[in-house]
């Protein structure tokens, strides 16, 4: 059977004009334009461009909303197996419109999108994740190989083949750390790597060292006796039953526990987090979220008051990337309720 | 509030109170009754005063 | 020290009224060991089966596996200091029966136990699927506190072990291993050009489920120790069954380490591989500075060019493995890590706790929260529905036929840090 394929590119790439057409509103053509004809070719039986968008690169980062929409529009009509966009060579507001493509299209109405991008294309970064993203070249020159590269990348994907790895395929890798089963046992590799360290050969880590970003810091509050604090807590506290079942390691939610009207966590509380010897915490669960003092500091008039709810999660094995997302969602309750600041735990 | 300030600094935390250790940041179960809350107030209170102090960078209080 | 391991291969696993080793096959005797395990009074019942590779069945929730062996020429048969008298471990005669497991498992102590499925799906991602598994079942009397009950369980798995390997006494061995290492200022001037190499076992020692055992000392409590390679090959350092069940070292690893063995088959070739440093991760701040800087020093006083760290369990022991690796590289010393990882389900986030620029070269076994997908068993030995409440288990991720999903987290030895098993990670 023939794959279908919608394709996506600029006004210059569509044929329409340069600089002076970049803000062209998007259209959309039954014909295969540009990059989208060679790829048509090289794809022959196994799938056709059924469409050709055009939009100008100004347009798309500049009326986002209504070229998001008009793609969206496009995709429900043409109901494409696949996505290309690009290549973008290193244009940055062409890469940045394909890394919008990226983010509609495989993100959130899950079709898979392929484009290509010079490694320093600012529009590499946002969509490398989502989409497959080619190494291109850092000019058209380079449209042959890109496309080439492009339709034996988008004819695996369509077949639902696995991908190589990205330096032996051409694309940039998408930071997905999968396991895998190696043909050696971990400690055999250990006492290799430190061998070629001896011998100054080359070697690879298998884990290079991660990078964690940074916030700027709150700015102090003026006043601590008329301010509203929350408790959270990395460290597993909740009601005893766990009744919203949170994970004891590599937790996928957070909850949060009314606690109005509680001068402790004692009794009803216990950790279910197993990251750690649990003995203490049940004795008094406020020595990890330590509701009894704030409710000191409060009727002291040190602070104005303690939050009504506590949030809380386990932070054993949870990836930063679940950490980030309930970090987000209980943030944004916290500000919604007017909260001055929060005291986080953890363990 | 955290025992391994060393990853807090790590991952970016601004306003950091080292605390007891993991089972029991907030607390140390091998002191008598007494002694633990008064540990215990003395450590939230620092958080709160860590609240109401402006920071440029990651700071220990 | 000379230490020999000599392998008694065990094709069949059968229960029988005479324990003995004939033509491969071991005969074991439930009732003996039943009665054995049933004189310590904290022991309620006892139930015990076996499980072989290939079958569909599935061992929860595991809490150790350890190897079954008795000594035939030495002093220092069982455990010393936890099932018998202190003696100095690393020399003498071992029989061990090659491809037998004892597994314990029983009413449920912590989060930190874990799953062993003997065929299919399952049986790749842990390396005691391959094992012919005695599985012990230790139902201890109510009201023991949470500690009680730990070593109850503990203890018994050992106790089991060293009962069931006396069947192998007169058996013949196939293979014999020959483990044998001078002092090093001898095994030095053996090789002077080698390459002078430590290796550094970091254990978990933070409390309950959290401690790992020398000689019967919990880790915790001790400064990082030099010990010969042979003494944890013995016998010398056990399970205290500790932190989640995909990289907790079990007492069959700790007596089959890989990173030793591996390290041992290079010595005298590439390297002179000068011992074992027991390193305790602790709860505290200080306490790890103090673990790590004493860590490195005793590297710095024997005089290494390299050493390779192991980690046990993920989360706080990161920053311990990166502060070490630290003062490691900055006193000039080559390192390499072996650390499991903790990116996610979708194997998209930041692999590790803490981060340094000097950990340069590190191994890395596997996410432990890559998911997995477990076929519906024929029989299950223990409590299928244990997986709920495990560290990589969630409500409802046992479905009603029996399958389940859960992440490798829950799987025995799974991201072993020691390098026990095969899995790496692979950026896509």
């Amino acid at each position: 059977m023939s794959y279908k394929v919608l394709y996506y590119v600029n006004q210059f790439f569509g044929q329409v004009g340069g600089e002076d057409k970049a803000g062209m509103a998007p259209v959309i053509k039954d014909e295969k334009v540009g990059p989208a004809l060679g790829f048509d070719q090289l794809m022959g039986e196994d799938a056709e461009v059924v469409g050709t968008i055009i939009c100008g690169d100004n347009f798309f980062n500049e009326n986002n909303e209504e070229a998001v929409k008009f793609i969206i529009d496009a995709v429900s009509e043409k109901n494409p197996d696949l996505v290309v966009a690009g290549p973008a060579f290193n244009a940055g507001r062409y890469g940045m419109a394909c890394a919008g493509v990226a983010k509609i299209v495989a993100d959130e109405l899950k079709i898979p999108v392929i484009t290509g991008m010079y490694e320093e294309n600012p529009g590499l970064e946002t969509s490398r994740a989502k989409a497959i993203v080619v190494e291109t070249t850092d000019s058209a020159a380079g449209m042959k190989k890109a496309l080439a590269t492009m339709s034996d990348l988008a004819r695996k994907m369509l077949k639902g083949e696995k991908l190589g790895y990205p330096e032996d395929e051409g694309y940039f890798a998408q930071g997905k750390r999968l396991t895998v089963f190696s043909d050696k046992r971990g400690s055999e590799r250990a006492v290799e790597m430190l061998l070629a360290r001896f011998k100054g050969e080359e070697f690879k880590s298998e884990l290079p060292m991660p990078v964690f970003d940074r916030v700027a810091p709150a700015a102090a509050i003026k006043d601590l006796s008329k301010a509203k604090i929350a408790l959270v807590t990395s460290g597993g506290i909740v009601p005893n039953g766990n009744p919203d079942r949170i994970q004891s390691a590599s937790a996928q939610k957070w909850g949060k526990y009314n606690i109005a009207g509680k001068d402790s966590l004692e009794g009803e509380f216990y950790t279910i987090h197993g990251g750690y010897d649990p003995v203490y915490a049940n004795e008094l669960p406020d020595r990890v979220a330590p509701l009894d003092m704030m409710r000191k500091f409060q009727k002291e008039g040190l602070i104005g008051e303690v939050y009504e709810y506590f949030y809380t999660t386990t932070g054993t094995g949870t990836s930063v990337g679940n950490s980030i997302t309930f970090g987000s969602e209980i943030g944004k309750e916290l500000k919604e309720a007017g909260v001055d600041a929060a005291i986080l735990t953890s363990t | 509030m955290s025992t391994i300030t060393t990853i807090s600094e790590s991952v970016g935390a601004n306003r950091i109170v080292p605390t007891i250790a993991i089972p029991y940041p907030v607390g140390n179960p091998n002191l008598s009754k007494v002694v633990e809350e008064d540990l215990r107030e003395k450590l939230v209170r620092r958080a709160i005063t860590a609240l109401g102090t402006e920071v440029e960078e990651t700071t220990y209080f | 020290m000379n230490l020999e391991l000599r392998k008694i291969e065990i094709k069949d696993v059968v229960f029988g009224e005479v324990p003995g080793v004939k033509d491969g096959v071991l005969t074991v005797c439930k009732q003996d060991i039943i009665d054995e395990l049933m004189e310590d009074v904290n022991v309620k019942s006892i139930k015990v089966d076996i499980a072989k590779p290939g079958e569909k069945t599935r061992i929860i929730p595991v809490k150790d596996v350890i190897q079954p062996r008795i000594k035939v020429e030495g002093k220092g048969n069982g455990f010393p200091g936890v099932t018998s008298e202190m003696v100095q471990l690393g020399s003498g005669k071992v029989n061990v029966l090659d491809g037998v497991a004892v597994v314990t498992i029983g009413d449920i102590v912590g989060f930190q136990e874990g799953v062993i499925d003997m065929w299919g799906e399952g049986a790749k991602w842990t390396p005691f699927s391959k094992t012919l598994n005695i599985v012990v079942d230790i139902e201890p009397v109510e009201g023991l506190d949470p500690h009680t009950h730990e070593a109850t369980v503990r203890v018994a798995g050992l106790k089991a072990a060293e009962f069931i390997g006396k069947a192998g006494k007169e058996a013949e061995a196939g293979v014999v291993d020959k483990y044998e290492m001078d002092d090093i200022f001898t095994e030095t001037s053996k090789y002077p050009d080698l390459p002078k190499v430590a290796y550094v076992e970091m254990l978990i020692s933070q409390g309950l489920l959290h401690d790992g055992y020398i000689y019967g000392v919990n880790s915790g409590k001790i400064l990082p120790t030099l010990i010969h390679p042979n003494e944890e090959l013995d016998g010398a350092v056990i399970s205290g069954n500790c932190v989640a069940a995909c990289d907790k070292i079990t007492t069959y690893q700790h007596q089959n380490n890989s990173a030793i063995l591996d390290l041992y088959n290079r010595h005298g070739k590439d390297i002179n591989f000068v011992g074992v440093i027991l390193t305790p991760e602790l709860t505290t701040l200080e306490g790890k500075f103090r673990t790590c800087d004493y860590t490195a020093k005793l590297c710095r006083t024997l005089g290494v060019d390299g050493v390779v760290v192991s980690e046990e369990g993920y989360g706080n022991p990161d920053s311990d493995l990166l502060m070490i690796c630290k003062r490691l590289e900055d006193s000039g010393i080559k390192t390499v890590l072996i650390t499991d990882e903790c990116s996610g389900w979708d194997g998209m986030s930041q692999p590790l706790a803490d981060t340094t620029p000097e950990a340069v070269a590190v191994i890395s076994t596997g996410n432990v929260s890559h998911v997995v997908e477990l076929e519906p068993a024929d029989r299950v030995i223990g409590s299928a529905e244990a997986i709920a409440t495990l560290a990589g288990g969630w409500e409802g991720c046992l479905k009603e036929d029996g399958s389940m999903v859960c992440e490798l987290n829950a799987v025995i030895g799974a991201t072993s840090e020691i390098g026990y098993h095969n899995l790496t990670v692979e950026l896509y």
